[in-house]
């Protein structure tokens, strides 16, 4: 499926995820678009999350899980490489705010440099401040960047927790429903926010709402009772839809 | 004449009975309770110097004309008592929180861990003497010269001290949620730092609380010390030799009988019930405030 003419970062090749003897995820095929932003969508239960917790290969940490198919990165399946490899160049923001709640915002944010390597203080400084600035975090948080992260708000945790995620460096960004927990003026930050992101970082946003993925996407796949029903371009997915099935759901007729 | 109530009213004087009877209940639950602090307080607290903690143990006597009684006091038994729970606690901290991380952390659905979890709770069931014999048992069979000492005492009270450890790190591991590891798997941070630097030090305060739960509970064990670790008047010497504690002193003291000695066994009473109820009092406060940083409290 050739989309545009971006080369492809992530190819998603007959993926099925498993829960016991049950497929959450089946067949799935998507090529992903370097430093463009791509959406998942569907209804509730469709997947959406199994699926992106398949692409940095956290969905087999839960218990009786199982995965088959490909993810290539780059060309390498990522399933074929050590895991803690692939979350480093994979970085993921989810559902609901995680920072670590011992921990000061300073300490969030460079958590993953401090736990995977012996960085000096400058080192850390540096990926701190670029990470704040990365995540559109730094202006509100400079002067307190001692305090615990639990001390700021929903959307400000969101935005640490992307700010977290991007400290590690990675190449993509895979973001879980990340405003569902929000306001509508922090989820609008964090839509702004996606819209710059994507110029360093090839994003995978899974969201219920269709207007985010309207708004913030270049290329939408929708997900139905575990199924990829129509994957395209965003423009093409919601006003030209090929498939019945995404017509119904665009329109409101369920879902 | 005879009484005549109605429907409504007797249903009303029959759940004021029952109200008054559970509430009865109450008061015989927690009588207990305060008049052995009470008891312990009015005649233990008659006692308490600095001496006390300090000076040795006396002297057996009884007051007659003519006599004068040392008091004494219980410092060997003090220093005895934190020693051999702090070596108790050595072997038992370790084992305890090992596995409850493993069970917590790596069990996951596997049957290994629910046996695990459940043969702690068998351990805690198991009566200290039980224990104690075990112990004797054990080290008879490798070093009979050692079987009465403070090791093999503090090694009974590692048993009894595992099981508590075990199940209270457990328990603060799991009020971690799951979020919290998924975030840092997700940033590439491999499963042991995940358990150890992001998990178990979140747990901490909680794992600490059952550390000191079991200490309050093995600072008071005196039948595994009646079995391997009796006799002594003096404190620590050695982990080859046997040594005094409060717990030990306060039978050996009760039954002897003699005015100074009763008076010794209430003081230690006392020291030993405020050191046991502080600990569980402390160790609920600082459990309940670590479930609600982690957003689960009450």
């Amino acid at each position: 499926m050739a989309m545009t003419s971006a080369p492809v970062k992530m190819d998603i090749q007959h993926l099925t995820a498993f829960y016991g003897s049950n497929k959450a995820v089946q067949d799935i095929n998507i090529a992903v678009p370097e430093k463009e932003v791509t959406a998942i969508i569907g209804p509730s239960g469709c997947g959406k999350s199994t699926l992106i917790r398949c692409l940095n290969r956290l969905h087999e940490t839960a218990p009786k899980t199982r995965v088959e198919g490909a993810v290539l990165l780059d060309g390498e399946d990522i399933y074929s490489i050590d895991p803690t490899w692939v979350r480093r160049r994979v970085g993921m923001v989810f559902q609901k705010p995680n920072p670590f709640a011992t921990m000061s915002i300073y300490n969030n944010v460079s958590a993953p440099l401090r736990f995977n390597g012996r960085p000096s203080r400058e080192e850390l400084d540096q990926a701190v401040l670029r990470a704040l600035k990365g995540a559109a975090l730094w202006d509100e948080v400079r002067d307190r960047l001692d305090s615990p992260a639990t001390s700021l708000s929903g959307g400000q945790q969101q935005r640490l927790c992307i700010a977290r995620a991007l400290a590690a460096n990675p190449e993509v960004l895979l973001m879980d429903e990340p405003c569902s927990a929000l306001d509508p003026i922090a989820t609008a930050k964090i839509e702004d926010l996606i819209a710059q992101l994507k110029q360093d970082y090839t994003v995978i946003i899974v969201t219920h709402n269709m207007q985010q993925a309207a708004r913030v996407s270049d290329n939408t796949a929708f997900l139905y009772l575990g199924k990829l029903v129509e994957y395209g371009p965003t423009e093409d997915l919601f006003e030209r839809p090929k498939e019945k099935l995404t017509e119904s759901y665009i329109t409101g007729r369920f879902g | 004449m005879k009484l005549k109530f109605d429907r409504y009213t007797r249903r009303k004087l029959f759940s004021r009975g029952m109200t008054v009877l559970t509430g009865a209940t109450v008061v015989i639950v927690l009588l207990p309770l305060f008049s052995i602090i009470y008891e312990t307080v009015v005649l233990g607290g008659g006692v308490l110097s600095v001496g006390f903690f300090t000076q040795n143990i006396p002297q057996p006597c009884s007051p007659h004309p003519g006599v004068v009684c040392q008091a004494g006091g219980i410092g060997p038994a003090i220093q005895g008592t934190f020693i051999i729970v702090a070596l108790a606690a050595l072997y038992s901290v370790p084992v305890g929180v090992g596995a409850a991380i493993f069970a917590v952390e790596y069990g996951g659905e596997r049957a290994l861990a629910r046996v695990i979890s459940m043969a702690a709770d068998i351990l805690s069931g198991v009566p200290s003497i039980v224990a104690g014999m075990f112990v004797y048992a054990l080290i008879y069979y490798y070093e009979p010269a050692v079987v009465f000492s403070t090791f093999s005492g503090s090694l009974a009270l590692g048993v009894i001290m595992l099981p508590i450890v075990m199940r209270t790190s457990e328990e603060a591991l799991r009020t971690i949620p799951n979020s919290v590891r998924e975030a840092a798997l997700a940033l590439g941070i491999s499963r042991w730092k995940t358990s150890i630097r992001i998990v178990l030090i979140g747990a901490l305060p909680g794992v600490l609380t059952g550390v000191m739960l079991a200490i309050a509970r093995a600072a008071g064990e005196a039948a595994p010390m009646l079995l391997l670790n009796n006799g002594a008047l003096h404190g620590f010497t050695g982990i080859n030799y046997v040594s005094q504690n409060m717990a030990l002193l306060i039978y050996t003291s009760a039954v002897a009988g003699y005015q100074n000695d009763v008076n010794l066994a209430w003081g230690a009473a006392l020291i030993l019930i405020v050191l046991v109820l502080g600990m569980s009092i402390l160790s609920r406060i600082v459990l309940n405030r670590t479930a609600r940083r982690w957003g689960q409290g009450t």
